[in-house]
């Protein structure tokens, strides 16, 4: 939670209802998504207490308060008809992180269900019934190397109660976390607009907070996505970071850069950065 | 990274299920709420100084406590403790849940068999099953009078249970049961390793790719002592002796190498650790076929060194 959890919101909530396709589910996922939307509710509440609050009424009946978006909702766990929207939908909008849910099964994971309105340059829509590895297939160097696999072999050996954090990174032009395929005619072309003195305010270092915990109930992979910006601007006031991004930046292999899709304004990032000094 | 660490749990209830199982239903002390877990789920307890796992038994959604049947096993020490000594009342330290039997989200139905005190997981999966309007149908294999949960198997499955009272029955109702499943079912067992060895050939025979059978194994194979080996762990040097009906784990921990174990079976995973140099022979039920032909990792609580010398990187 932090000072834009009401704006997140609302830019959420709207970019559902223009296109509801950014909320996939597979039918067999809605144990997993009550799962998740429990287990959501659950943290948000250890997390600010004063602000959520979900109260057992009675062995089947539940209430939920979000008092920072003023919604007060009983629901019987199970039962889809006591929600306004499914469950993934409903929760979706009251946490600022996009969510994932990955079914496991016949040894491997599978994308199966999501909301997800801050997509890096991914389509929920897209990847919904994928693959843990079809879904990483565009990603280069990785595969030779054995990281995606090893990296689901972790995954589906995570047991309830663990949870482990990872961090992904790229940019983006302008403040925007909605980057997915389905706007591209809106932002893509953006990445040949970046220029000059404009690269400090508008180039934006894009950190996606990754967390993967295992739903207790379900078995399903809940993958929590939060992403954050800052303008280069930002970046250059702290020396260490302003020369650690410069670095990082000038020698990215190519192939990983077009990967990202920064190829273009990348090295007008280095130059930006290393002036800024 | 051992998923759970132990925390003792109040017993709020004992009742006696059959002549020879006891539900022991299990509350925080300090009434907090307990985690839901997985159907099929099991808590690892430790009890008269023995640790053994046991199947919860409810549905593991917003569970009010976690409730497991045990049944008295001849020289089995925890669960005559169990039995014998554990009073209403009394902590328990307990692990878990961890989830070893799951159910598969995507199936179209499922098809649940139990042998015995094998009822516990199926039980679960079966009130999951109701909760969520899965389609399903069970097989209970028992002897008669010696069922445990069996009025509740009998109200929760109505007409989809089909009920097998001793062992030739059961053999039976597998053949027809296995033979008639819709294309999409799972089938998951739970019982004696000599009932899950007849439940996969049977299937086997009917034609059920393995990709759709779980089974869960409450009673481990009996395993061979095994012939001696040495192990070299080449981080530190240490060089270890393996006598035969010694364990590669116990070797370690014997000699201070701190190596994450939890079921000592070769059923949960845990004490997985990287082989450097040998061939090994494989004795878990955790290992895939491509992992066993690496021979880069091996369960150290049951698998041995193939020839007299194995390297870890450990």
């Amino acid at each position: 939670m932090d000072e834009s959890y009401e704006s997140d919101s609302a830019e959420c909530l709207a970019l559902l209802a223009t296109d509801p396709s950014r909320c996939q589910e597979l039918p067999h996922m809605r144990p997993a998504c009550w799962d998740a939307m429990t287990f959501v509710m659950s943290e948000l509440q250890e997390a600010r207490p004063d602000a959520f609050n979900l109260e057992r009424l009675d062995v089947d009946t539940w209430r939920w308060r979000n008092q920072l978006l003023g919604i007060e909702q009983e629901f019987v766990y199970g039962d889809d008809r006591t929600l306004p929207t499914d469950p993934l939908r409903f929760i979706a909008p009251q946490v600022q992180d996009d969510l994932v849910l990955l079914d496991q099964r016949e040894g491997s994971l599978w994308a199966d269900a999501g909301v997800v309105t801050a997509a890096a340059d991914w389509s929920m829509r897209f990847d919904v019934g994928m693959s843990f590895l079809e879904i990483h297939g565009p990603v280069p160097r990785v595969h030779p190397a054995g990281v995606v696999d090893r990296a689901q072999e972790f995954l589906m050996r995570l047991q309830p109660g663990e949870a482990y954090r990872r961090t992904n990174w790229t940019m983006t032009v302008g403040r925007r976390l909605d980057t997915a395929t389905e706007t591209y005619p809106e932002w893509g072309p953006d990445r040949r607009l970046v220029l000059g003195q404009d690269i400090g305010t508008r180039l934006h270092l894009r950190v996606e907070v990754q967390h993967l915990v295992r739903l207790p109930s379900s078995g399903a992979v809940l993958f929590l996505i939060r992403t954050y910006l800052l303008p280069l601007q930002d970046i250059a006031r702290v020396p260490a970071w302003r020369d650690r991004l410069a670095a990082v930046l000038a020698e990215l292999p190519q192939d990983m850069a077009d990967y990202k899709g920064i190829a273009r304004y990348r090295h007008a990032a280095v130059d930006w950065l290393r002036s800024a000094a | 990274m051992s998923g759970s660490p132990a925390v003792c749990l109040r017993v709020a209830q004992i009742d006696q299920v059959t002549a020879g199982v006891r539900q022991i239903v299990l509350q925080d002390p300090d009434g907090r709420r307990l985690p839901g877990y997985a159907p099929g789920s099991h808590l690892t307890v430790t009890a008269g100084g023995k640790r053994n796992a046991y199947s919860l038994t409810g549905s593991g959604i917003a569970p009010d406590d976690y409730r497991i049947s045990v049944l008295r096993t001849r020289g089995g020490e925890g669960s005559g403790w169990l039995h014998d000594s554990l009073r209403v009342g009394d902590l328990l330290p307990v692990e878990g849940p961890r989830s070893a039997f799951p159910f598969e989200l995507a199936s179209t139905r499922s098809l649940l068999v139990a042998a015995g005190i094998g009822v516990t997981p199926i039980l679960s999966h079966l009130r999951a099953a109701r909760i969520w309007g899965r389609p399903v149908e069970v097989v209970y294999g028992y002897r008669p009078g010696a069922a445990a949960h069996l009025d509740e198997v009998r109200e929760l499955a109505g007409p989809d249970l089909v009920e097998a009272p001793g062992r030739a029955a059961l053999a039976q109702a597998l053949l027809e049961r296995l033979a008639c499943q819709p294309w999409g079912t799972h089938a998951y067992a739970c019982g004696p390793t000599a009932v899950l060895e007849l439940f996969t050939a049977t299937a086997r025979d009917a034609g059920w790719p393995p990709v759709r059978l779980h089974v869960e194994h409450f009673q481990a194979p009996e395993l061979a002592p095994g012939r001696p080996f040495a192990a070299l762990l080449r981080r530190t040097g240490v060089q270890l002796a393996v006598p035969s009906g010694t364990s590669l784990l116990e070797a370690a921990l014997d000699a201070g190498v701190d190596v994450p174990n939890l079921c000592r079976r070769g059923v949960c995973g845990q004490c997985l650790v990287p082989v450097a140099g040998g061939r090994v022979d494989h004795r878990d039920l955790v290992l895939d076929e491509t992992e066993r032909q690496a021979h880069t990792s091996m369960l150290a609580c049951v698998s041995r060194a193939a020839d007299d010398h194995l390297e870890l990187d450990l």
